[in-house]
């Protein structure tokens, strides 16, 4: 009940809203160490309330990018905006609150081996110092929806590669985040728990979440309508037409 | 996090795995041996030059022909003194015999005498030896704390060792903290990458380790105290009546004995809040 409140919320607070760049890269470029650039003359933005897949060959990239995105790593030069807020050198101190506004999947998932599948769930809620009672409620209705209700005491290693990768995607966007940030996503699961997961993407950015997926499958992409699709190409952002440094806001306020 | 228990699932449990309850213990155990001794010593010092403090000895080279018995009637005519204790002559060849050896003191030689005084606490010293001066003016009027200084000196250095090793050993705890936090850093990396990611504040983070190795050292030092009381115990009894006997009063004072108390609790305080700031410090190396 409280969570279709908090729905209905926030649909109220995104309808009618006008759209406005929730990521903003200005000629970003990323190297390791004394290494050539990784990550170059990167200038796009993403729509607030925006899907948008992001593929590209493997080495393009995509991984780095995500992490710039999700605040892993900060860019070597040029600027990043996200939430309308310059980050490429804010202090340390800034960036918890940053990231608990953006939800991650990660490639390897990156669940805490030792924690219950429920603990998992609730990690990011737990941290943002939400009430137990809370927890429990949102995480046993979150597990149901990615199919796991019988599986919240299980931990990880038990958990097969789909299973763990759904408890992944119920981690990131159990806080309903603004932002969330998806690195292969469907990469270990058959194409039923595919579509559900895609489903899940969806409805979270039918109320207002802006969604970054970054993938392979092109079965994903073609059954998302309305998805803008962003291509990394050795480490630099294939845009011929310029959408992406200006993108189409009436489009995405159509869907 | 909001709360505990939730907290504590996030670092996997088993407070006796690592090496710091042990670490801390054996540290515990030895700093309160060593604060024990620095405390007895202070005590012992203290009681010593407590007792000497009003004591003067008045020496004379030959105390025949009532040249004692005059010195003790003069010793007596003198205000500020309170206590007058000639040392039998009877007494003084015995311990001249165990010098020069039996029949070795014949009765040419002259046999010096003493003659303990105690002045009234507060007495002018300088005028009362004088005085005596006057009175006997052979005799040296010499104070007994002078004759203990070199023992007093000693003791005290002893004192400051104590205090030295109980500081050393503190900063070996310290630095044994220092490498279990980053120990148990390393372990848990990926555990902290996810937190970081998920928006978990350092203080968040830090206060899980600080926890984990507060509750360790709390262990240790709770191990290595009782040890500690033990082997103070069983030990010092037998050095408690022999302190006892040379100093004239207990080995340890109340006060002291609440000092070695506080101390495995103030060796809790320190490992965490080392382990804290080592999290801490580390946690900062993060992007």
């Amino acid at each position: 009940m409280a969570r279709r409140r908090a729905r209905a919320r926030t649909r109220r607070r995104w309808k009618g809203r006008p759209l406005s760049a929730i990521v903003e890269f200005d000629s970003v470029g990323l190297r390791y160490g004394t290494g050539a650039e990784v990550l170059r003359d990167l200038d796009f933005r993403l729509a607030s309330g925006g899907f948008y897949f992001l593929t590209g060959p493997s080495g393009a990239g995509k991984t780095s990018l995500l992490q710039l995105l999700y605040l892993a790593r900060r860019p070597t030069r040029g600027r990043i905006r996200l939430f309308g807020q310059e980050l490429s050198d804010a202090p340390r101190e800034a960036l918890p609150a940053f990231r608990r506004r953006i939800g991650v999947v990660f490639q390897d998932f990156r669940l805490i081996r030792h924690l219950s599948a429920f603990d998992n769930v609730a990690l990011p809620l737990r941290i943002a110092g939400r009430s137990e009672a809370e927890v429990e409620g949102s995480v046993r209705e979150m597990l149901a929806w990615v199919g796991l209700a019988d599986r919240a005491s299980a931990r990880p290693p038990t958990l097969s590669g789909g299973e763990q990768q759904r408890v992944a995607i119920a981690r990131a966007v159990i806080s309903q985040p603004e932002l969330l940030v998806a690195d292969e996503p469907t990469g270990n699961v058959d194409a039923e728990m595919a579509a559900r997961l895609l489903h899940l993407f969806t409805a979270l950015n039918r109320l207002g979440t802006t969604v970054l997926v970054a993938t392979h499958d092109v079965g994903l992409i073609a059954r998302t309508a309305g998805a803008q699709l962003m291509r990394l190409e050795k480490g630099a952002m294939v845009d011929p037409t310029g959408i992406l440094r200006n993108p189409p806001v009436e489009s995405v306020q159509a869907r | 996090m909001s709360t505990s228990e939730a907290e504590r699932r996030l670092l996997p449990r088993g407070t006796l795995r690592g090496p710091t309850p042990y670490v801390i213990a054996i540290m515990t155990f030895a700093m309160m041996i060593v604060a024990a001794a620095g405390l007895a010593l202070a005590s012992a010092a203290g009681l010593v030059a407590g007792a000497v403090e009003h004591r003067y000895v008045l020496q004379l080279p030959d105390g025949g022909e009532g040249r004692l018995a005059a010195a003790v009637r003069a010793a007596r005519g003198v205000d500020g003194v309170t206590g007058v204790r000639p040392v039998p002559e009877q007494e003084m060849r015995r311990t001249l015999e165990r010098w020069l050896g039996p029949g070795g003191l014949g009765e040419e030689l002259p046999v010096p005498a003493l003659v303990h005084l105690d002045l009234a606490p507060g007495g002018d010293s300088g005028r009362i030896g004088a005085a005596l001066g006057r009175a006997v003016p052979q005799a040296r009027f010499i104070a007994e704390q002078a004759t203990v200084e070199p023992l007093l000196r000693s003791l005290n250095a002893l004192q400051w060792l104590s205090l030295a090793l109980v500081l050393l050993m503190g900063a070996a705890t310290s630095a044994a903290v220092v490498l279990a936090a980053r120990g148990a850093l390393d372990t848990h990396r990926s555990t902290i990458e996810i937190m970081h990611g998920i928006g978990a504040t350092d203080e968040q983070i830090a206060r899980l380790f600080q926890r984990k190795i507060a509750l360790d050292a709390a262990v240790g030092a709770l191990a290595g105290g009782m040890a500690a009381a033990l082997a103070l115990l069983v030990i010092g009894g037998g050095g408690a009546a022999l302190a006892g006997e040379l100093a004239g009063g207990p080995p340890l004072r109340a006060l002291d004995l609440i000092l070695l108390a506080v101390m495995p609790v103030a060796a809790v305080v320190l490992a965490t809040i080392v382990a804290r700031s080592a999290v801490l410090g580390a946690l900062r190396k993060a992007p």
